[in-house]
């Protein structure tokens, strides 16, 4: 065995890279909840991905300013209304959770509690405006995963027919113009029309659904953020529940968990900016 | 300390005065996670144990698989052969007729040729490769005492066994296991009505892959993170062995493309239980159109292949990295072009990512498109030269002990040659118009990836068998083991070639009836003696592999093959914490080998006064 271990040595011990420590302070838990948020952030790209797709493929696709135009308690049309709010409330639990975390480092008991209380107030918030969303256009515009009322015109015409729900008959339309099929009773009413323009100039036709794809696509991307935040209120709940009881209080690394579900509530928030690019504003 | 006795040896002695003290054994109070019969054999936090688990169960995998393609390569080589004797065990998937001639059910057929992919590339080359030896070999070679969450690493075995679980059941589903392919492709996948297999069996399917990705998701953040955070003082990331390199950037690649085939396959969940229609367009069954219009299979096939072409790096990763260890350490010689080894295995794994629809060619892709990834797979060919001219010119010259291990690990670097070669044919899109799924496309990948990654798994296996059980596997059954395989391998897949540019597809069950295919006959039956030969070689090696575990040589030194890694250090009865007392530190790279007249210099040993630092 070669163990000539003579006195000279580089000094093994200094370096971010060199070994025996953690780069950059970052504990190994906090390195795995970043690895995990990669991942999750490769989960969520293949669904906008394939949001992308499917949606570029389709000759037609609903105009959001009608879909989502409804505010609780409004009469009318409100573009962006509702969803701003939702939005505002979860960006604010952002911020509620960055004072969390900060009277973490600060270990303010206290302090941590009733600001991650607030960011659990959020979360649930986002949830009930997330529920009501869903309740309207599932209960009210029967809006399914398999069948989707709303349609988008591509030609320009006129009703031949009124609907009760703000069509009367003469109405015109142009192409580009989104319009949602009522439900009465078990009948979808599928009004009819004629065109005047065009190539089918004089035909009459009927209503036609809109692409499935838009429903399935957005209760199931909408659904899957839902769920993380859902996830995420749960784990707020456990470690507010540990801070409470003082759990932290003895561990070597003080308030770290609340770091790191930090990360990944301001994560959550993150992705919701771009579900919310994708189905509210483009 | 620890509360095991381990015979000392004179590392332990340089330890105490070289390494250093990280206060383990206060915290650990000796062998907490080992102290039961279930937590020390069944739910183990440990890595060494974890290592040993993924293997067995790789191995009972690998049976499995390798049975199945025996059962088909006789459908192949002998049509017109009765397999009446298979009737005890495959059952009714066996239709006799009056004659007594047993066939084997087309549908079956199918199920097994599907069947093999998934639990080949799945089970046994991601988990029983990467899973074995990232867990073995991370912690051990990086000096740490464990992974850096144990319990992370329980669950991420558990959740893979759990998903050999629900794949196994799926084989005695009375409809049969998935049948539509490995890579499970709508409408055969989406819509339970398409075939026998698209049913129950396809949903057992896609339950057990989706638990499978969260084992990888969870291991690959454990491995990642603690090659990261957990290596010992003086471990650099460019003293690291290539094995470590290896396997850390086969985690990252695992981390970013896994999670794409789980959103593929959470929409594919939705087609088929839900009634959406992501992947679903102009379907008619019983010239019956469905209500399913919109969607897009191509779709699918774009986020499936996102995570299938990492996929085989994933696989062959680990294995190139092994292989370059194990070529170093027994031809006595540092290995050549250590960084240029590091960088192109994360040249290779950056281009895995812009690659992927070369295997959709031809499915209507953009043939301008095409282009694009048809220049990126030959770049590919670049860093996979600079690792096989590393690798020769590492033999080159060098002492080479002609053991099981260095032969399998040179027998790596020929497979890798042969089947990467006609890497090259395949990435071009024109020629793919001929050779798109025939036998050329089969006998490329099996010697690639399949064959070339099972002997480095074997090199890794015969290599580190010493360290995993104390003892030695059978030298001579390890040698005809060798030689067997690496014939019987080029017997099956070198012919393969030639059926393959004659045009005849893949997948088909039976050639007999084409009058352009039936010639190849004998060829067929060729391949198929030498696909059975093969298999008894592999049960040769199980037996081995069991019988050494109980009855091996002994080990009577730490370190065996005088290799310099830290696993070496090591006491040979396995211990929690890995080292007895102080942690080791590193003062040098891993393959000072044959350096300044010294054989070989571990990475704990100091530098020498004016001794030059090769790293």
């Amino acid at each position: 065995m070669a163990t000539d271990t003579t006195v000279h040595s580089v000094n093994p011990n200094d370096g971010t890279w060199k070994g025996g420590g953690e780069p950059f302070k970052a504990s190994y838990g906090k390195l795995m909840m970043w690895y995990f948020l990669v991942s999750d952030a490769f989960t969520f790209a293949g669904f906008l991905i394939a949001y992308g797709a499917l949606r570029l493929s389709m000759p037609s696709w609903p105009v959001p300013d009608f879909v989502f135009s409804s505010f609780p308690g409004l009469e009318g049309s409100h573009p962006l209304l509702f969803v701003t709010l939702m939005t505002f409330i979860l960006l604010f639990s952002s911020f509620t959770m960055v004072r969390a975390v900060q009277e973490g480092h600060r270990e303010n008991k206290k302090g941590v509690a009733f600001w991650l209380f607030l960011t659990v107030i959020g979360g649930a918030g986002f949830l009930g405006c997330q529920a009501w969303e869903w309740n309207k256009l599932i209960g009210e515009e029967h809006m399914t995963i398999h069948t989707n009322p709303f349609g988008t015109h591509v030609e320009n015409g006129k009703y031949l027919e009124g609907n009760g729900h703000g069509i009367n008959e003469g109405d015109l339309f142009h192409a580009g113009d989104t319009y949602l099929i009522h439900k009465h009773g078990d009948e979808y009413q599928q009004l009819k029309y004629q065109v005047s323009e065009g190539a089918d100039a004089g035909k009459i036709k009927e209503l036609e659904f809109g692409p499935k794809q838009f429903g399935a696509l957005f209760f199931f991307i909408t659904g899957f953020h839902g769920f993380h935040v859902f996830s995420g209120v749960m784990i707020l709940l456990i470690v507010l529940a540990n801070v409470l009881s003082n759990v932290y209080v003895e561990r070597r690394n003080g308030y770290e968990m609340v770091e790191k579900v930090g990360l990944y509530w301001h994560f959550v928030d993150l992705v919701w900016v771009f579900v919310f690019l994708c189905f509210y504003l483009l | 300390m620890s509360n095991i006795n381990v015979t000392t040896y004179p590392e332990d002695k340089i330890f105490e005065e070289s390494g250093y003290d990280d206060h383990f054994y206060e915290h650990h109070h000796g062998d907490k996670y080992q102290s039961s019969f279930i937590g020390h054999y069944i739910f183990s936090m440990d890595h060494k144990m974890i290592s040993k688990q993924f293997l067995i169960t790789g191995i009972f995998w690998a049976i499995i698989g390798a049975a199945m393609s025996v059962i088909f390569r006789l459908q192949l080589g002998f049509p017109e052969e009765s397999l009446a004797w298979l009737k005890p065990i495959l059952g009714k998937w066996i239709v006799v007729n009056d004659a007594g001639i047993g066939k084997l059910a087309p549908e079956f057929y199918y199920a097994l040729v599907t069947m093999h992919g998934t639990i080949l590339v799945f089970f046994v080359l991601t988990a029983g490769l990467s899973g074995t030896f990232s867990n073995l070999l991370i912690p051990l070679q990086i000096g740490a005492r464990d992974m850096a969450s144990p319990f992370l690493n329980m669950l991420s075995y558990w959740f893979f066994f759990l998903a050999g679980v629900v794949m196994f059941l799926s084989l005695f589903v009375s409809t049969g296991p998935f049948a539509g392919g490995w890579t499970a492709y709508p409408p055969l996948s989406a819509l339970p009505q398409a075939s026998s297999g698209s049913g129950t069996g396809m949903t057992l399917w896609i339950v057990s892959l989706a638990f499978f990705v969260v084992s990888v998701l969870l291991g690959g953040i454990n491995y990642v993170t603690t090659v990261l955070n957990l290596r010992t003082k003086g471990m650099t990331m460019w003293r690291m062995p290539l094995t470590i390199w290896a396997l850390f950037i086969t985690a990252i690649i695992g981390i970013l493309s896994f999670p794409v085939l789980l959103s593929g396959f959470f929409m594919l969940m939705f087609d088929r239980g839900l009634g959406t229609s992501f992947y679903l367009n102009d379907i008619f069954i019983g010239g019956e159109a469905l209500d399913r219009v919109g969607g897009s299979p191509i779709l699918y096939q774009h986020l499936f292949w996102f995570l299938g072409h990492p996929e085989v790096y994933i696989i062959i990763l680990p294995a190139m990295g092994m292989v370059s260890e194990v070529l170093a350490v027994h031809s006595r010689k540092p290995i050549f072009g250590y960084r240029a080894m590091a960088y192109s295995i994360m040249a290779i794994a950056f281009l895995s990512f812009i690659v992927w629809a070369h295997h959709m060619f031809m499915s209507g892709l953009n043939p301008f498109i095409s282009n694009f990834f048809v220049v990126f797979t030959l770049i590919i060919a670049v860093p996979s030269a600079v690792k096989v001219f590393n690798w020769i010119t590492t033999l080159y010259g060098g002492n080479i002990r002609m053991v099981t291990a260095s032969l399998f690990a040179i027998g790596f670097v020929s497979m890798f040659i042969s089947g990467g070669l006609t890497g090259i044919y395949l990435g071009n899109s024109t020629i793919d118009i001929q050779m798109h799924d025939t036998y050329f496309v089969v006998a490329h990948f099996h010697i690639v990836m399949g064959v070339a990654a099972f002997f480095g798994m074997f090199a890794g296996i015969y290599h580190w068998f010493p360290k995993m059980y104390g003892r030695f596997m059978n030298e001579t059954l390890g040698r005809i083991h060798f030689w067997g395989t690496l014939i019987c391998a080029y017997a099956i897949f070198w012919p393969m070639h030639y059926i393959g540019l004659a045009g005849v597809p893949r997948r088909y069950y039976d050639f007999s009836t084409f009058d352009a295919f039936k010639h190849f006959e004998d060829l067929n039956k060729f391949i198929t003696i030498a696909a059975i030969i093969a298999f008894g070689l592999q049960i040769l090696f199980v037996v081995n592999f069991f019988y050494s575990i109980f009855k091996g040589k002994k080990l009577t030194t730490r370190n065996p093959w005088h290799a310099n890694t830290l696993e070496w250090t090591t006491p040979i009865e396995h211990l929690h914490g890995n080292w007895p007392g102080n942690l080791p530190v590193v003062y040098r790279w891993a393959y000072d080998y044959n350096k300044d007249d010294r054989e070989y210099v571990p990475q704990h040993i100091k530098l020498n006064e004016n001794e030059v630092d090769n790293h």
